[in-house]
């Protein structure tokens, strides 16, 4: 039965990407055996476990591997059912995928490169960031979480800006969430904080500084190779 | 089950990819053909987020990006299923998309590169998010169609390794679906049968070549040779200007 094969995990302590796949497996009460990855090292595990794009996260379920998180996600709420993380209704399901796919593209992805940019670029990609927050604002009001009461997918998806984009404001002397400009935004990011799933499942956030310090220092003395994965 | 509309334009391929999972389900629809130059109030209506289309609107319910419309299409309309029932095989499918057409992360990030280091209007932002959403693939194959010189050599050596990938992923097989009926897979490919030849007459270059890639060329075949995948595709001089449009676009914007 698919629910008693093992489970393993394969992540990289401060990857974004493996945090929401490891809060998806807490909130259902999945059991998983998580292993460390160093990405500036990467071990023939992961290269023969994603051989297309040799990167975490990768979730291995018996002799089974899946790659790319969202992927992940979704294989993660049709297998073990219990605490749905997906709306059952199409309409809703296609909402939450539509927002998941904006968040990444146009506030994961403005956030970090305003953090490895500098000048003008930086200016622009703030600007970038701060006007596709206000669309999730919008989306916010009236609710506790992105999936109403309790947390669920879109939440999970969106979780990083919670805990990595303070951090990547403090790192790039940046401001992005002002509480003022985004109440509901700011009321959500620490709803979505105190939920003990998650809580407890945060790297440490001074390591986390410095990580993005020396990582984003890096990069923006690279111009072309900034597009390189967090 | 409520009307259907698709607002879409006639060359745009993630457009056709929506038209052809409609026609795979037997489902009426009216199609409303809007102009990338001169959008319509009703496609604002429907997608202020992007401003973009393709959108499929039922029951006056707006849905945006081809992919989610895609899935929103299997969810809602359970026969002739697109997508695979396993949980499993329905990833491997969802991932291959991604890889073939969605964002790759490196290149949508290399798309904001282009568009923050440029004075970028709208139209620019628009034309490189809709090229990067596109994926690996894709983008790499139009790349390669723009660019000159070193940077020409790089991006073909790219396309080639990830076409490498789907020439391996359908080895064996008619469709990436199986073997009887395409699915979600074969319309996340089907820009390949439909733009390939464009992009390798505008670039000067040969892709995907039949020594090399032989399964994938013969499901291109397949594929084209399907009535209704065959009935909605947009003539090859139409197809051709609007790719070339986009080339020189890039070309003068460097």
């Amino acid at each position: 039965m698919a629910n008693t094969e093992q489970v393993k995990l394969l992540g990289f302590w401060v990857s974004p990407f493996v945090r929401r796949v490891e809060w998806a497996l807490k909130l259902k009460g999945v059991d998983y055996e998580y292993i460390e990855e160093d990405i500036f090292n990467k071990t023939s595990l992961l290269m023969e476990l994603n051989p297309v794009h040799k990167k975490v996260p990768v979730l291995v379920h018996g002799q089974k591997a899946i790659a790319e998180s969202f992927v992940i996600l979704e294989f993660i709420d049709e297998t073990w059912k219990q605490c749905p993380l997906m709306p059952q209704d199409p309409y809703e399901r296609a909402m939450t995928r539509f927002w998941t796919k904006f968040a990444e593209e146009k506030i994961f992805y403005a956030a970090w490169n305003a953090l490895c940019s500098l000048g003008e670029e930086k200016e622009k990609a703030i600007k970038l960031t701060v006007e596709a927050i206000e669309k999730i604002e919008e989306e916010l009001k009236g609710k506790q979480f992105f999936g109403g009461e309790s947390i669920g997918y879109l939440d999970i998806a969106i979780g990083w800006m919670s805990y990595w984009l303070p951090v990547w404001e403090e790192v790039g002397s940046m401001k992005i969430v002002d509480p003022l400009q985004f109440p509901a935004t700011n009321s959500w990011m620490n709803k979505f904080l105190k939920h003990p799933m998650i809580k407890e499942n945060l790297p440490p956030r001074d390591e986390m500084i410095i990580y993005f310090q020396n990582r984003s220092k890096e990069l923006a003395s690279k111009p072309h190779e900034w597009f390189r994965t967090p | 089950m409520g009307a259907v509309k698709l607002i879409g334009t006639y060359t745009s391929l993630f457009s056709i990819r929506v038209e052809w999972a409609l026609k795979l389900k037997e489902m009426q629809y009216e199609y409303l053909e809007d102009d990338i130059f001169n959008k319509s109030p009703l496609l604002l209506k429907h997608n202020p987020v992007h401003k973009k289309i393709p959108v499929l609107v039922h029951d006056d319910k707006p849905t945006a990006e081809s992919f989610v419309i895609l899935q929103y299409i299997d969810e809602t309309w359970k026969d002739n299923p697109l997508l695979p029932q396993d949980p499993y095989e329905r990833a491997t499918a969802l991932f291959w998309a991604k890889f073939a057409d969605e964002k790759h992360d490196s290149l949508v990030s290399l798309s904001w590169k282009f568009c923050l280091q440029t004075r970028f209007d709208v139209l620019s932002l628009s034309l490189s998010l809709s090229l990067l959403s596109q994926g690996q693939c894709l983008v790499e194959a139009y790349t390669a169609a723009w660019t000159e010189g070193d940077e020409k050599e790089k991006a073909i050596k790219s396309a080639q390794e990830s076409f490498a990938f789907l020439e391996k992923l359908i080895q064996g097989k008619k469709f990436f679906s199986g073997d009887d009926t395409i699915g979600y897979l074969d319309l996340a490919m089907g820009w390949i049968p439909l733009c390939l030849d464009v992009m390798e007459e505008i670039g000067g270059m040969k892709l995907v070549d039949a020594k090399k890639f032989p399964s994938l060329l013969e499901w291109a075949q397949n594929f084209i040779e399907i009535p209704l995948i065959k009935e909605r595709l947009p003539p090859r001089d139409a197809l051709s200007n609007y790719l070339n449009m986009i080339a020189s676009y890039k070309r003068s914007h460097k």
